[in-house]
């Protein structure tokens, strides 16, 4: 099989549930490093932190603490909010968060 | 290179969201730490364990940067044989970006498992670095002791009960078995205090030659610890010196962090379900022995710090 088929077999980066075992890659590859950012863990969540940028000193501890990759970041390195299709609650960022009342965990329902 | 976190929130990290550790894990908060530290891109290893597992679920993959799975006991077989290959089209002219290596492996694929390659890795002199989050247990497969679980704590194949209480045995010194190999860089970190991590990962990148880092990574599940704790945990565990910060340099032994006022270790023990039959009055024997243990090992590290003075 030549790479471009192999190519053309997966364009989207995240292979069908349906796929047959004729359309996957080669050795079952996954050819899109990073694709788990398509995958919803947010689901997961039974507290969800709420962002006050208000009271946010961007320590940016949350950052650095965050098992998920779900605290966001705009160009300047500034925290902005929560990726909540990842974010899974856990609430480290608001342990850790040394400004009162910048992350609050409040349950999903409310 | 940036040790402020303004500068490196700015960096794209290649261990994205959407893995399925669990909610609070540390091994997800120790890697992106170790990655914020390289400059350069990082080809990465991953031995079998809860790190694989959980990144790398078909068809998805949430690392971002080429990464190589081959079994449990050789990601650092592994990795030595990507940084062999490396180095020999570098000399060939066939390449001539710069790039970092990097072993990841749980305590079970380190201290266990995976002990022999690593140690042949170390003595075979590769320029790489090999991290080892150490949880403690064979958490992935359902927490079985490990030799880096401590004396007393409470695993499915070391549990707590009438005729035994938890775990007979002390963990192993794995910082201090690597380090006797004369390895360029070896260190212990915590995800805690995170300047001090960069800082040795850092280190452990740009100095030529095999380096190793030991990071704890507290486990929610397997320690039995809430999962907003696991920050808390790891900084405890620093500051009662179950977990001392301190690297080896070339030889030179330093510790780098001290703790203002040394916590007694039950502080750290007493947090966590897995040691909860500790405190019945007929295993306070073993609350003992667990001080003495801390207590002759950060006296024995400052001795090594004072002789390389």
């Amino acid at each position: 099989m030549t790479e471009r088929k192999e190519a053309d077999r997966c364009q989207s980066t995240v292979i069908s549930p349906n796929a047959t075992w004729r359309e996957l890659p080669r050795g079952g590859l996954i050819l899109h490093g990073g694709n788990a950012r398509e995958y919803e863990t947010g689901d997961w969540r039974s507290n969800r932190p709420i962002y006050d940028s208000e009271q946010c000193v961007q320590c940016r501890l949350c950052w650095v603490y965050c098992p998920d990759s779900a605290v966001e970041v705009n160009e300047d390195g500034e925290v902005v909010g929560f990726n909540y299709k990842h974010c899974k609650g856990c609430g480290i960022c608001a342990a850790e968060c040394p400004s009162d009342g910048a992350i609050e965990m409040v349950p999903e329902e409310e | 290179m940036a040790t402020n976190l303004a500068d490196l929130a700015k960096k794209e990290i290649t261990l994205t969201g959407g893995h399925r550790l669990c909610a609070g894990c540390g091994a997800s908060i120790v890697v992106r730490q170790i990655l914020a530290a390289s400059d350069a891109p990082v080809v990465a290893g991953v031995s079998t364990g809860c790190l694989e597992v959980a990144t790398t679920i078909f068809p998805y993959s949430a690392w971002a940067n080429p990464l190589i799975h081959n079994a449990f006991e050789n990601v650092a077989a592994t990795i030595s044989g990507a940084e062999t290959a490396f180095q020999a089209l570098k000399q060939q002219g066939k390449i001539d970006k710069e790039m970092k290596f990097i072993a990841f492996g749980g305590d079970g694929g380190t201290y266990d498992i995976g002990l022999q390659s690593l140690s042949g890795a170390m003595e075979r002199g590769h320029d790489m670095v090999y991290v080892c989050y150490d949880n403690g247990a064979y958490m992935n497969t359902g927490i079985q002791r490990s030799s880096a679980t401590p004396l007393g704590a409470e695993t499915t194949t070391s549990p707590a009960g009438t005729k035994v209480p938890g775990k007979p045995r002390h963990r192993k010194d794995l910082t201090g078995i690597i380090a006797a190999h004369n390895v360029a860089y070896a260190a212990q970190a915590s995800p805690s205090h995170w300047r001090d991590m960069v800082v040795k990962a850092q280190k452990a990148l740009t100095i030529k030659g095999p380096a190793f880092l030991n990071v704890i990574a507290p486990c929610p599940r397997g320690w039995r610890a809430r999962p907003e704790e696991t920050i808390d945990l790891a900084r405890l565990a620093v500051d009662t010196a179950y977990w001392p910060l301190y690297e080896v340099d070339d030889g030179v032994w330093k510790i780098t962090y001290t703790p203002r006022e040394r916590k007694p270790v039950s502080e750290w023990l007493k947090r966590q379900g897995r040691f909860r039959h500790l405190f019945k009055e007929e295993n306070e024997h073993i609350l003992d022995e667990l001080q003495k243990d801390v207590d002759r090992n950060w006296e024995r590290l400052q001795k090594m710090q004072s002789l390389s003075e």
